[in-house]
């Protein structure tokens, strides 16, 4: 049942009674070929595209509470493609390419809104490391522009120039990225992945993954056993359990990030705007509401929830960069899990065990990544192969040390990319 | 209309009407006494809307306050008090609040229902950000930001206590004073202007008199109590970890430059009670929104608190017994009462006014001001004139700290709401109506009893003394919808009603999560406190489910909105990070230095002279200063760091890549020190003072991180080795005195002459310094024959001075951080533009330096595959083509006939820097196997800057490559 | 958060530096071999539950803390100085 204008006004006129479930609910079934453990933003985009461009449609996606309840449904919207080292910046730059055609690609309105993002810097030596990012951006194809004060200003006039404690030395303009409405993305992809046959079944948790000889062969879930000749194993925050149900020691640790949203309020951002002296991003929704944040908490936690030091720190920063939004009320605050890696950057691979998969490690970044992790992901799955835009994201890189991506430079602590 | 001709009045003005207040009413309370009933807009229909509420659950009643610089959106008209000049205004309406164009959005609502967003808008692609979304971001929105600096004072503060309590209710009172007299350090907190909660609202007795009698007297107690502190106009926003508590008070009194508006305070307790008390919930009939259509306890709020009758012909519809007191209340004030319109067939009612028993409400009319409504009774319908209908669905209990710790509500069948669970909040226990527990009297024996169990678990044992009260019984037949034709609406500020949560069931958002993120019920300023529990109750039924089995959305902080400024107190302009200052500071400012930021500090980048027009000018000078006679600068902001102990020198042997124990005392070392996953941490000198003494320097950057690397390796990792270590930055002042004229400089100051035999390149040790004990180090950062002199901080400043006027008269003078960039660059020591965190000891050329003899820390990792060899870039120098050709720092590296892309990218620049020394632009930079390509000329390309140049790979030692200036 | 230092008493999460895992107290022998070298600086058990973690009273007293508590709940159980837990 396709969506459009016309539906919409159609349905108006008669009571809204022709919509018919954006997704079914129906009951596991004894078997598939493929399933996927997660319904997140990457979980159900796998799913999509291992039907859409694989043919693959006898699978489910296992979800343990609601679809599209973790990181994809608790971000802070943002889109962008502005990575600079080899791996990441090839990966992200297709992603943000499925970000353009996504909505006519799953016929839903995931809003995806190519505002501008300009990162702030606050020094010679931050501009330089910038300026790096920004023509290693351009290398890949993408688009960026050095502003300097001047531009900066012309940009975001409601900065504060004059009294800031890290004066605004310029920013690092990305045109293309912006922002898109976190929720819908998840409900698009389950949405398509539905339509082309895929089972997306909720309140079913996985309790066990059972292996024999090296090779995979289903799963044990609170709604009893599923065979399955591969599982791909996409559950962010949470990959180090599942992955121990698989004998696995991930390189990974979970870190609540915490996000807000104010009160609705008229248009007065109009870009995604990053500080560049201690973490803090911000946009405006289309509902109105500043929606913001900043570091994680930085103590390992799968609390959902995070405390005042942080929320503290994320005010501060606002408020010595844009003093204007002092009067902008903070709504609600939440977290969520992040799964760290020790690179600051993710997983997509084989498991020592045959027909296992997975995509984990997306630190607090994982939202912009969802169209191109799940076709990468959906590519591996489907072929065995890495696909071109995602090799680099090997889970050995690093025990060898080859191919690293620590786009922060902060090492191999998890909790400081 | 005012029951009673007020004493006192203030006037503010209301979208430019002058209205008269009593000063100590809300502005919702004035509204209403001037019979004010159209106040706001709602969100997506525009639909017009009055007071809802009398407390910070208000749907409806949000406005602006003030104007220009200090206007404040979504400002609560039921919690802010009349002020005598206040200005406020209607918001989301246009042209004017009565007429506004955007109600347009009411007319075309069958085509806005819930979630028509995500079907349509998609085509053509460009048209999102070009046309809708444009349109819908003006639309949407409530009230707006001036866009101009916060010129308001705001500020943070902690407090402890041995018990915190939530909410000066009957309850809370109770609590404060059964442990205030035991003897507990008490903070008692309420929102409210005044501390009393329902006793002020309601018409109760307790203890034989008045309630607000009672409140008085306990007030009186608690203040004579020095033991406890009350907090009035304090909301408790959040509960966090280990009895951390976040709370906003908005400071009373008038407006007055640099006081604070509000403070947002972190309270530490040992335990808690909470006595939040409980909200009245709406209930959904057609066309439940229109001005005067209020909930029934605010009615009664206005009427017995305020002295206002929100209405002349005032209905009431309820399904529980506690409406049947508005009735009570509105008679007693001489308000004629309409109707009282009861949903429960078996309603046990009397009263000296229609009465309707298993009645409902079906329609409403009056589109600025309600003007009747209609009611199905007894299988016909009978429409009633009246300007105020007063609802209750029944009440929730207000359990949302309760839930902030992931925390999830119970059911409680018999009152139809959701209570607290025991122990969801480690030290907290819950007392009163938000428990679920309705009466006074019953409230009062809860408050006194949790105090007891509380201060039990403090060790201390409370007398309890319980006031009799009324005991009122409460009984509800839930009534969430009433069945028929027309919008429902649920989340009044959302715009959204039943329809909108079924259609969310049809399209199997049946979860109440997808539910509330596909409608957006609850979303919204008041984040559903009054609706959700409506919504879900629907949404149970469209599912057929049962509401516990259906369950709530999550409990978030902050119970109620908190401006960012309160949080982010102290932050704007500089006080956001402390800010450190060197000793010489105050005379570069002398010298019209600019100073920049260094990490926390503050640093000279050149220092001007008459007729220099550009600061490349004085960088040059400055460099010739250095190079040609003798230069002053300051680096005391470089971590020192003192190191101790019999195993000092295994501790450096432990921590640096090379080996200390070996140094002689007297001698300074270069050393590299990794991070344990094999990449540079960080690079410096450190002197062996003695036999088991050392002083390490380290980056300005990373001068605290070593510190913290040190007494890890020293507590975690090597407890056995016997050393100690002390940050001694703050301590010395330091100053490189770098030139040919270096030594000459020097003796004019030193109390003893220095001479090449007893101070060669790499010495240190103590000397004095104009009198003053000090430390001397012969390194060199610039290349040259150079010193670096330390003395204690009090004497920095003068040192600075007599050092730069001596040099001023041997042809030099100070610099700044420009030249000492370029020194270092024409020389190609690193800084951590090239130790960025991912760069190894073989990138930069100092593998060698990892000693094999011993371990040290990141050794192991150093020699993992992909840390080593050919494919990784390595440090170069860049050399330009001459004086035109300016080189910049981020540009990348490519073959010179290659395409600019990402696989054909080699490298990139670092540094950059015009050297007057060898008269052309010289960079530092990371390529590919670069150390094999020395004399080979690639192409950089800024693609940022528009700049492609030519240059010529070298080895990143541009100058004096054998050191010889340095060392003679 | 708050964390009762040894030696300082309770104090508010901001007076501490987070590390992670209490591993990093077993440091590998230089020849430990990648295999060691990976789980000691990128492997975790991550537990959902009770786990034993390292910080430092960064703005207190300057111990290294090795601190029990819980990830789920974020209660925190114990707090020792880690160069008694190695000795």
């Amino acid at each position: 049942m396709g969506y459009s204008g016309f539906r919409v006004i159609k349905e108006g006129l008669f009571g809204q009674t022709g919509w018919k479930p954006v997704w079914r609910d129906p009951e596991p079934k004894a078997e598939y070929d493929a399933i996927i453990i997660g319904g997140g933003g990457h979980g159900l985009s796998t799913a999509f595209y291992l039907a859409k461009e694989h043919g693959m449609t006898n699978i489910a996606v296992l979800e343990k509470g609601y679809i599209g309840g973790g990181n994809v449904g608790r971000n802070t919207t943002i889109v962008r493609a502005n990575y600079f080292l080899p791996g990441n910046s090839e990966f992200y730059s297709h992603s943000l390419k499925m970000w353009e055609g996504m909505e006519q690609e799953l016929n839903y309105n995931v809003m995806h809104s190519q505002r501008g993002l300009i990162n702030l810097f606050h020094s010679d030596g931050q501009r330089d490391a910038f300026a790096r990012r920004g023509n290693a951006m351009i290398n890949q194809g993408d688009d960026a522009i050095l502003l300097d004060r001047d531009g900066v200003r012309e940009h975001l006039p409601y900065l504060d120039f004059d009294n800031i404690r890290f004066p605004i030395y310029g920013g690092l303009y990305h045109p293309r990225g912006g922002t898109a409405r976190h929720d819908a993305v998840a409900w698009g992809y389950a949405r398509g992945a539905d339509q082309r046959g895929v089972d997306i079944i909720q309140n079913c948790e996985v309790t066990g993954i059972d292996i024999e000889g090296g090779v995979v062969k289903g799963v044990q879930t609170t709604r009893g056993a599923i065979k399955a000749k591969k599982v791909g194993i996409v559950v962010a925050g949470r990959s180090g359990q599942v992955a121990a149900m698989a004998g696995m020691r991930l390189p990974i640790e979970s870190h609540v990030l915490q996000a807000f949203v104010t009160e609705g309020l008229k248009p007065v951002i109009d870009h995604v705007v990053s500080f560049g002296m201690g973490h803090f991003y911000i946009s405006q929704s289309d509902k109105g509401g500043l929606v913001f944040g900043g570091d994680i908490d930085f103590y390992s936690s799968y609390a959902a929830r995070g405390n005042l030091p942080m929320k503290e720190h994320v005010m501060d920063a606002a408020m010595t960069l844009m003093p204007m939004i002092g009067k902008a009320k903070v709504l609600r605050s939440w977290g969520g899990i992040m799964d760290m890696t020790p690179d600051g950057s993710p997983i997509i691979d084989k498991t020592p065990t045959e027909g296992l998969f997975i995509d984990c490690g997306w630190c607090y970044g994982g939202f912009k990544a969802v169209p191109g992790s799940g076709f990468s992901f959906a590519h591996l799955m489907a072929t065995g192969n890495h696909h071109d835009a995602a090799a680099k994201f090997r889970l050995d890189r690093f025990r060898s040390g080859v191919g690293l991506m620590d786009e922060e430079g902060t090492g191999s602590q998890h909790n400081l990319h | 209309m005012r029951l009673h001709a007020p004493e006192n009045t203030v006037t503010f003005t209301f979208d430019g009407r002058k209205i008269k207040g009593v000063p100590g009413e809300p502005v919702s309370a004035a509204l209403l006494a001037n019979d004010i009933k159209l106040v706001a807009r709602s969100f997506k229909y525009h639909r017009p809307r009055g007071v809802m509420s009398a407390g910070s659950e208000e749907q409806n009643a949000l406005v602006t306050i003030g104007h220009g610089a200090q206007a404040e959106p979504n400002v609560r008209a039921t919690t802010l008090e009349v002020s005598e000049g206040l200005e406020v205004s209607s918001q989301n309406a246009w042209p004017s609040l009565r007429y506004d164009m955007m109600a347009v959005n009411d007319l075309a609502s069958p085509f806005l229902a819930a979630g028509f967003y995500y079907k349509t808008f998609m085509w053509p692609r460009s048209f999102w950000e070009k046309l809708y979304e444009p349109v819908i971001r003006r639309a949407a929105g409530l009230g707006a930001l001036s866009g101009e600096t916060n010129p308001d004072t705001y500020e943070k503060a902690f407090a402890f206590c041995d018990v915190l309590v939530i909410g000066a209710g009957p309850a809370g009172l109770m609590a404060a004073l059964t442990a205030g007299r035991a003897g507990a350090d008490v903070i008692i907190a309420d929102e409210d202007t005044a501390m009393g909660g329902r006793l002020l609202r309601e018409q109760e007795q307790v203890d034989g008199k008045p309630g607000a009698d009672w409140v008085a007297a306990a007030l009186a107690e608690l203040d004579a109590l020095p033991n406890v502190r009350r907090m009035t106009r304090t909301t408790v926003t959040g509960a966090y970890d280990q009895g951390t508590y976040g709370a906003l008070e908005r400071i009373a009194g008038p407006r007055v430059p640099g006081k604070p508006l509000e403070c947002f305070w972190r309270i530490v307790a040992k335990r808690a009670i909470l006595c939040a008390g409980a909200l009245e919930r709406p209930i959904a009939f057609p066309n439940n929104d229109r001005p005067g259509i209020m909930m029934a306890s605010a009615v009664r709020a206005y009427v017995n608190r305020w002295g206002v009758a929100p209405g002349t012909r005032v209905a009431i519809f309820g399904n529980n017994d506690d409406a049947h007191r508005t009735a009570r209340d509105l008679v007693a004030a001489g308000i004629k009462v309409a109707a009282l319109i009861d949903s429960r067939d078996d309603a046990d009612v009397e009263g000296d006014f229609p009465i309707y028993t298993g009645a409902k409400v079906i329609a409403t009319k009056g589109r600025h001001a309600l003007q009747s409504i209609t009611i199905r009774h007894n299988g016909g319908t009978r429409v009633i004139r009246t300007d105020c209908l007063a609802m209750s669905g029944g009440w929730n209990p207000t359990v949302h700290l309760t839930c902030h710790m992931n925390g999830r509500p119970t059911w409680r069948e018999d009152i139809a709401s959701f209570v607290p669970t025991p122990e969801s909040i480690p030290g907290m226990v819950t007392a009163g109506a938000c428990n679920g527990t309705f009466s006074t009297a019953a409230c009062l024996a809860e408050g006194a009893k949790a105090a007891v169990e509380v201060a039990g678990g403090l060790g201390l044992k409370p007398e309890v003394t319980v006031p009799a009260a009324d005991d009122a019984s409460y009984a509800i037949t839930p009534l969430w919808a009433v069945p028929g034709k027309g919008r429902k609406w649920i989340d009044f500020q959302n715009d959204v009603h039943v329809k909108d949560i079924k259609l969310a069931a049809q399209e199997n958002f049946r979860s109440v999560e997808h539910m509330k993120r596909y409608t957006t019920q609850g979303m919204a300023p008041d984040q559903g406190k009054s609706s959700n529990v409506v919504a879900l109750a629907v949404l149970a039924d469209a599912t057929g489910r049962g509401i516990p089995e259906t369950g709530t959305t999550t409990f978030r902080p902050p119970y109620v909105p908190v401006s960012i400024a309160a949080m982010g107190a102290g932050s704007q302009g500089k006080g956001f990070a402390p800010e450190r200052f060197t000793t010489s500071h105050r005379a570069s400012i002398a010298r019209d230095a600019p100073m920049i930021e260094a990490g926390l500090w503050y640093r000279p980048s050149y220092f001007p002279q008459k007729g220099e027009t550009h600061w490349q000018q004085s960088c040059d000078r400055e460099v010739g200063y250095v190079r040609n006679a003798v230069g002053v600068c300051d680096v005391s902001t470089l971590g020192k760091i003192d190191i101790q102990g019999p195993d000092a020198a295994a501790l450096l042997d432990f921590v640096y890549t090379n080996t200390f124990s070996t140094l002689k005392v007297g001698r300074v070392r270069y050393g590299l020190m990794l991070r344990e996953d094999g990449h540079v941490m960080d690079d410096g000198t450190t002197a062996r003072l003695g036999e088991q003494h050392f002083v390490m320097t380290t980056t300005t950057a990373a001068a605290g991180l070593v510190m913290r690397h040190l007494e890890f390796v020293l507590q975690v990792l090597r407890p056995d080795l016997d050393a100690k270590v002390i940050s001694v930055t703050e301590q010395w002042a330091q100053f490189a005195v770098a030139g040919p004229q270096a030594r000459a400089l020097l003796n004019t100051v030193l109390d003893q002459e220095l001479d090449d035999e007893s101070w060669p390149f790499m010495a240190c040790g103590e000397v004095g310094v104009a009198g003053v004990p000090g430390r001397l180090f012969r390194i060199s950062f610039s290349g040259e024959h150079a010193y670096e002199v330390a003395v204690p901080s009090r004497y920095g400043e003068s040192l600075f001075r007599m050092l730069t006027a001596q040099a001023e008269v041997m042809g030099g003078g100070p610099y700044g951080m420009e030249a000492l960039n370029v020194l270092r660059i024409e020389k190609g020591f690193i800084t951590h533009a090239e130790i960025h965190g991912r760069t190894t000891a073989f990138d930069i050329g100092m593998a060698r330096m990892i000693s094999t003899k011993k371990d040290c820390i990141g050794k192991a990792s150093a020699a993992r595959p992909g840390l080593l060899g050919e494919s990784r870039q390595q440090l170069v120098g860049l050399r330009g083509k001459g004086r035109d050709h300016a080189l910049t720092a981020g540009a990348h590296l490519f073959e010179t006939q290659a395409a600019e892309t990402r696989v054909n990218s080699q490298g990139y620049t670092t540094s950059v820097c015009f050297s007057p020394t060898l008269e052309t632009h010289l960079a530092l930079g990371f390529l590919e196997n670069g150390r094999a390509r020395h004399g080979e000329v690639i192409k950089l390309r800024d693609h940022l800057r528009d700049i492609t140049e030519e240059v010529e790979v070298c080895d990143p030692v541009f100058f004096d490559p054998t050191g010889g200036r340095a060392r003679g | 958060m708050r964390i009762i230092c040894p030696n300082c008493g309770e104090r508010d999460r901001r007076e501490f530096y987070y590390q992670g895992d209490a591993l990093a107290l077993d440091r590998p022998a230089e020849d430990a071999g990648l295999e060691a070298w990976d789980d000691y600086l990128h492997n975790r058990d991550n537990p959902a539950g009770d786990t034993r973690d390292l910080w430092f009273h960064e703005a207190g007293c300057g111990a290294w803390l090795v601190v029990e508590r819980n990830t789920m709940t974020h209660a925190v159980h114990k707090a020792t100085l880690a160069e008694k837990v190695k000795a």
